[in-house]
């Protein structure tokens, strides 16, 4: 065995206790690393699909219509006027189908599906809803958002005058899956319709309004023949999306809203607790890099006359570093191994201990190899440079004082 | 770099300590050793004998003068060919033996070449299993130093001393912590290696004894060689 490696070994066996503080400390840390990074990641994780699941990343819209005046100044007049906003119209996007094609061969997209999206009311008997009708291209839409996953009662079966409704919707309607509603358009055109599934996608705002019917239908109760007012895209990589939608309203000429710019305040939200869990993961190694540092410190101290009589018969500085850093990356892997298996233990009784009404975890935790490995990582990286300090300690020491006052 | 035949030429060597005051520990020592001498360097406390030691050693460096080991001048030397010229050329015997407790007897008389080298291999065992045989320590040579008594501690250190047959071996006060019974027997041992391997040993010591028992005696006295004599044998 190297000469470095068995005086390290032989130095934790003896000092037992010392090892096992360190140890304590390493694997204390890691464990509080890895619990808060898997709560964390798992919150988020499920705030971003629980907000995707409801939405696309990218939706494509006609640009705002804008007033232009007829009159304007000039350097040499000035004049005065008011300029209202123009109400907006439902419009549809110009070639369409060309543009689902063109933002489909974009990098980074995965599916685009034309959709109508306008405003309505669904009455049924006394009852009278606001709705948000939703004229879908039914194989394309569950490439967006796979609804069936997400009904509650009946299929998903749109056109020729059935539709899915929201479960909330269907709750204020007093409505079931072969019900039928009357639906008005804010165009107003009128049309009865048959429910023919029911869905719940966790997101009041859509459970409460949404009706998914044919692109057909919606064309017909929006007056728009052969158009759509919307192309939703998914992409593969969820964070790439508010890049992607510049890349797209660039290439299209269209409005790109990506769910990053939508859900501003959610993103800002995730940054925070980002942040909070960072700056909670430094305190926690510089504490650990602290108590590893104090510990081998004692050990240099215990042991400087010994170390002083390897340096007199002949062994190079740079060996006695070594056996300190090797000290402090050893305790860094077990204690980052015992603190991993602790961490993720206590997570996942976590996650099973709270539970909500329906039996799905409160707080679902992400435990991920890479949060293992760079968990691990961590912990080495910190050994070993918190064993810097006593092992350079350790090097310096001159032989003949240390032999003399131990 | 200068070259001498000698095992160890100490030349003109001043050793002063203090920067307002100086107080002059060694003042002028010259000393010079020959292959396969014995000799014991004795003087009262604070005579400058262990600042000699350490000096020889290459454990502390002259203020001025010179000294060569085996022919190399040891002025010069950076720490790292100090650190290598002290493995491979001098041997350490301490008052106190100084062995590492969490190793056993084999472990301790390997360190001097395994902290060197780095690993041990079937060359550097066999030379210290057989050293440790020759110290009469065969059947305890897996023991941990701390289950040793004294006087097999201290026959331990002289084999680490010498598991790498150098040219000169330091002891200081070998004996200074034996009872008179292995006081005598760590000096013979030393006595023999001396003769049947030629080692040079130079010997820091207060017992009339071991001096009586050595080739030569040098004296010291505030940091000057004061006497320099054959001893006769009797």
């Amino acid at each position: 065995m190297p000469f470095e490696w068995f005086v390290a070994l032989r130095y934790m066996r003896d000092a037992r206790g010392q090892t096992a503080l360190i140890f304590a400390a390493v694997a204390v840390g890691v464990t509080v690393i890895v619990f808060l990074s898997a709560l964390i990641g798992g919150l988020q994780a499920s705030l971003i699909d629980k907000t995707l699941g409801s939405q696309p990343h990218i939706t494509l819209l006609v640009p705002r219509e804008v007033p232009r005046p007829l009159a304007a100044a000039t350097p040499t007049t000035a004049i005065a006027r008011a300029t209202q906003e123009s109400p907006q119209r439902l419009r549809s996007i110009d070639q369409w189908p060309e543009v689902v094609v063109a933002a489909g061969r974009i990098d980074g997209v995965i599916a685009a599906a034309p959709s109508i999206s306008g405003a309505g009311f669904a009455v049924r008997g006394e009852a009278r809803s606001p709705i948000v009708v939703r004229g879908v291209d039914p194989e394309r839409f569950l490439q967006i958002i796979d609804i069936r996953e997400r009904l509650v009662a009946g299929r998903f079966v749109v056109g020729g005058g059935d539709v899915v409704i929201g479960a909330q919707l269907a709750s204020e309607l007093g409505a079931a899956v072969g019900d039928k509603l009357r639906v008005s358009s804010s165009e107003g055109v009128d049309d009865v319709v048959t429910i023919r599934g029911i869905f719940s996608l966790g997101a009041r705002a859509v459970d409460a309004t949404w009706l998914l019917t044919s692109l057909r239908h919606a064309q017909a109760l929006y007056a728009l023949p052969g158009g759509v007012t919307t192309i939703e895209l998914k992409v593969a990589e969820v964070f790439a999306a508010e890049r992607i939608a510049r890349q797209v309203a660039g290439a299209t000429g269209l409005r790109a809203d990506s769910w990053m710019t939508v859900n501003a305040e959610l993103l800002a939200g995730l940054s925070a607790q980002s942040s909070s869990k960072w700056l909670i993961q430094f305190f926690v190694v510089v504490a650990v890099a602290l108590g590893i540092a104090s510990v081998l410190i004692v050990s240099v101290v215990q042991k400087s006359r010994e170390i002083g009589i390897l340096r007199a018969v002949g062994t190079p500085r740079r060996r006695i570093v070594l056996v300190f850093l090797i000290q402090g990356g050893v305790l860094g892997l077990i204690g980052s191994i015992a603190g991993a298996g602790l961490g993720a233990l206590l997570a996942k009784l976590f996650e099973g201990l709270v539970r909500d009404p329906g039996g799905a975890p409160r707080f679902p935790v992400q435990l991920t190899p890479a949060l293992f490995l760079s968990s691990i990582a961590l912990a080495i990286g910190v050994g070993l440079v918190a064993a810097m300090i006593p092992a350079r300690r350790a090097s310096r020491l001159d032989p003949a004082t240390a032999i003399r006052n131990g | 770099m200068a070259e001498r035949e000698d095992v160890l030429v100490v030349d003109g060597v001043v050793k002063e300590y203090g920067d307002v005051m100086r107080t002059r520990a060694l003042d002028g020592v010259d000393l010079v050793l020959g292959r396969g001498e014995l000799a014991a360097l004795m003087g009262p406390s604070g005579s400058g004998k262990s600042t000699l030691l350490n000096i020889i050693g290459l454990l502390d460096r002259p203020t001025s003068g010179r000294v060569f080991l085996a022919g190399t001048d040891t002025t010069g030397l950076g720490e790292r060919e100090l650190t290598a010229t002290r493995a491979r050329t001098l041997g350490f015997v301490f008052q106190f033996h100084h062995l590492l407790p969490s190793f056993t007897a084999l472990e301790n008389v390997m360190l001097p070449a395994w902290g060197e080298r780095g690993r041990v291999d079937r060359e550097l065992r066999a030379a210290a299993e057989s050293i440790l045989e020759a110290v009469g320590l065969a059947d305890r040579m897996h023991y941990r130093a701390t289950n040793l008594s004294g006087g097999q501690q201290q026959r331990v250190a002289i084999a680490r001393a010498l598991v790498r047959r150098p040219a000169l071996v330091l002891a200081d006060e070998p004996t200074g912590n034996l009872d008179l019974a292995s006081s005598a027997e760590v000096f013979e041992l030393m006595r023999r290696f001396n003769r049947e391997l030629g080692t040079t040993v130079l010997v820091v010591t207060h017992d009339p004894r071991i001096a009586a028992g050595c080739d030569r005696v040098i004296e010291l006295e505030d940091g000057r060689v004061v006497a320099d004599r054959s001893v006769t044998p009797a």
